[in-house]
């Protein structure tokens, strides 16, 4: 969408501004400037914000890629990549990494289709306000669910407060959040809405009138769900749940904020490499994992999305 | 409920059903009973409550009152998958992500109909619409009459005592309109022993389909009848305009035999049981009405002239109150503002005694 908009858009203000400027003084003829600007190819509209993106994104980009295959004793080689992968702390972080986003993922989808659901079926007062709140949550940085749960579930929070309070011991039974059940958790709370965001979408648009029948047809809820509402909250489902994958893919802050020693994911890995051990190359080779691992999921979900008809 | 069985002959009863949205009452204790078989309109302008009264036997309004009679079985507090009824909407509501064969087949699979009997049972309910060649269509591939069809087949498939049809025709064009009907006609010929609830605010579907009308008003039920009945002798105000579109005509009823004094004319009309003296109101069919002399003589102005093909109608002002004729296409068009004589035949003058009007009127307050 964005691609065939944009040289059209400076393209016709082009034409017309000359026009406006040049028809009062009356030496030049108003129209001449319009078919100049029309002469210039389309693609030559495109080239500055081509030229930005390369510079600001794809530069930097192909440093990090470049850097990959530059082992500290020089020249170029795919060295860093071998001693990357025979590590064990590599295969650990790709490991947690993908139980992780594939986890969250999951939770996210099950969570997600069952809160919307309830927003979009099931009439309650205040319903429309969840709806909206949804809307802002994204908004939200996504350390700030990890330091809420901090407050609830930590060392010192909430729920160990009153554990301790109620039972008089010394210390309370939470003690999950620097697990990696902690970020597990942390990722679904922040990442639900994401699913629900499309899923809400997709309820707005089912025909009510569709479950009236399949009810009155003999079917009860759970049938319902199954096979009239869920085949048509697929393609949503399939968006959020590929956005939400990627995104935790590369979740950082939630990681780092739940301060969990023995979780560390690919973007962790990154971290401690290139700031704390400062071992570029083997940073940059992570780095270059994890870009792969995003794009090419990205390119399934777009495959999968075409498939389902989204 | 299990779907082996042939359908229960069951009738429908709403007994002083009430139902109301947020204190606004938008069905008016409703006592109406379907026979077993029969075809029922529920006749009315929109918003008045018959959708409500439709949702209420299908099981998703809860009344606020009343009860809901399937047969003999009390059905209001039973969920709407408990009540074995076939529903049909007027914007079809197929499922678009199954074929057509699959659609037909989901009541007799959520009821748990054998599973080696279920091809058959949708061929044949297919076949009943003549769909059967679209089996293994999508919805989107289908017209808006085709989908209709399915719609029916999908409904007939469970095979159910009751009937619900909810303005099925409204979202087809006028042409295939009347082929649907006559296929609906032909359908309960087929299965005589399904009660349907037929919902429409078209008075020819009405008139066309039902073996009796019940005609609907601001919440409430005004008239029911058969249509013959309805038409020829309605019984309140509101009928006598929503079903054909009568001329109304404020009288006072004369002292001398069969006599009603209309804006100082003496016309001859049986006055059955109205009372001398009393004010009433006079029905004739516009198409009842004649250009000339005869019984019955009014003369007038005439104000409007449209031409609809095989007749002609005039709107004629007389001392103030307009009388509409259809007259059988003139061989001169009348011009605005002639004077013309219209008459009428005694037998065809129905008198509506002025408490019928009231109950028309004022059909929400008491
Ligand atoms: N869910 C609802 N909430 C509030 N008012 C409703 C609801 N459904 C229907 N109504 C109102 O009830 C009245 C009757 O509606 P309905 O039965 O659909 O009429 P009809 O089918 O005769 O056009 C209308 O005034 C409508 O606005
Ligand atoms: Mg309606």
């Amino acid at each position: 969408m964005a691609s065939t908009a944009q040289p059209v858009a400076p393209g016709i203000t082009a034409t017309k501004k000359p026009h406006r400027s040049t028809g009062p003084s009356g030496t030049t003829p108003p129209r001449a400037p319009a078919r100049e600007a029309r002469r210039i190819p389309r693609f030559v509209w495109a080239l500055p914000p081509v030229a930005v993106l390369a510079l600001v994104f794809l530069y930097p980009l192909a440093l990090v890629v470049q850097q990959s295959f530059s082992p500290d004793e020089g020249g170029t080689s795919i060295a860093p990549y071998g001693d990357v992968f025979a590590s064990e702390s590599f295969r650990s972080a790709l490991t947690t990494t993908v139980w992780l986003a594939v986890g969250s993922t999951v939770g996210c989808l099950v969570l997600g289709f069952v809160l919307a659901m309830v927003i979009a079926f099931v009439p309650f007062p205040g319903g429309r306000a969840v709806a909206k709140f949804i809307d802002v949550f994204l908004s939200f940085p996504s350390f700030l669910i990890t330091l809420a749960l901090l407050f609830i579930y930590g060392n010192v929070g909430l729920a160990n407060g009153v554990w301790t309070d109620l039972t008089g011991a010394s210390k309370g039974p939470f003690d999950f959040l620097t697990t990696p059940w902690g970020v597990l958790l942390a990722e679904i709370t922040y990442f639900t809405p994401f699913v629900m965001r499309p899923l809400l979408a997709a309820f707005s648009q089912l025909d009510s009138a569709q479950l009236e029948v399949a009810s009155s047809l003999g079917a009860r809820p759970a049938r319902i769900v199954r096979q009239v509402i869920l085949p048509e909250a697929l393609p949503a489902l399939a968006a959020g749940g590929s956005l939400v994958l990627v995104m935790c893919l590369n979740e950082f802050g939630i990681v780092l904020f739940t301060g969990a020693k023995g979780v560390t994911t690919l973007p962790m890995l990154v971290y401690s490499k290139a700031i704390l051990e400062s071992d570029y190359p083997a940073a940059c080779v992570v780095a270059v994992v994890n870009i792969a691992i995003s794009v090419g999921l990205y390119s399934l979900y777009r495959m999968v999305s075409r498939r389902v008809g989204a | 409920m299990t779907g082996g069985e042939r359908s229960v002959r069951s009738g429908i009863r709403f007994d002083q059903v009430s139902v109301a949205y947020g204190g606004n009452t938008v069905l008016d204790r409703l006592d109406l009973t379907v026979e077993p078989g029969e075809v029922m309109a529920l006749l009315g302008p929109s918003g008045s409550g018959k959708t409500t009264a439709l949702r209420a036997v299908a099981g998703f309004v809860q009344p606020a009152s009343g009860r809901v009679y399937l047969g003999d079985r009390d059905v209001t507090g039973l969920p709407p998958h408990k009540r074995g009824i076939g529903m049909v909407v007027q914007q079809y509501a197929l499922f678009p992500h199954m074929r057509v064969q699959d659609n037909v087949a989901f009541g007799l699979k959520a009821r748990k109909v054998a599973k080696d009997g279920i091809p058959e049972r949708v061929a044949e309910a297919l076949d009943m619409v003549g769909m059967a060649a679209y089996a293994k269509r999508y919805p989107r591939e289908l017209s808006g009459g085709q989908q209709q069809r399915v719609a029916i087949a999908r409904a007939l498939a469970i095979r159910p005592g009751v009937l619900l049809l909810d303005e099925p025709l409204s979202a087809l064009d006028a042409q295939l309109r009347s082929g649907m009907l006559a296929e609906l006609a032909r359908l309960h010929r087929e299965l005589p022993d399904v009660s349907i609830l037929y919902v429409t605010h078209d008075q020819v579907e009405a008139l066309t389909l039902a073996d009796r009308i019940a005609v609907m008003d601001k919440a409430r039920l005004q008239d029911c009848g058969t249509p013959q009945d309805l038409y020829r002798r309605p019984r309140t105000e509101f009928t006598a305009s929503f079903v054909g579109n009568a001329n109304l005509l404020p009288v006072t009823v004369a002292d001398g035999a069969d006599t009603v004094d209309f804006a100082g004319r003496a016309l001859d009309v049986p006055t059955g049981e109205v009372s001398r003296g009393a004010t009433a109101t006079l029905c004739v069919r516009p198409h009842l009405v004649g250009l000339g002399d005869g019984p019955n003589a009014l003369n007038g102005t005439i104000t409007e002239v449209q031409w609809r093909g095989s007749t002609h109608r005039l709107y004629v002002d007389i001392d103030g109150h307009r009388v509409k004729a259809d007259l059988k296409e003139l061989r001169e068009t009348p011009a605005l503002g002639d004077r013309v004589t219209l008459h009428f035949a005694a037998e065809d003058a129905v008198l509506l005694p002025a408490g019928a009007a009231e109950g028309a009127g004022g059909g929400t307050d008491g």
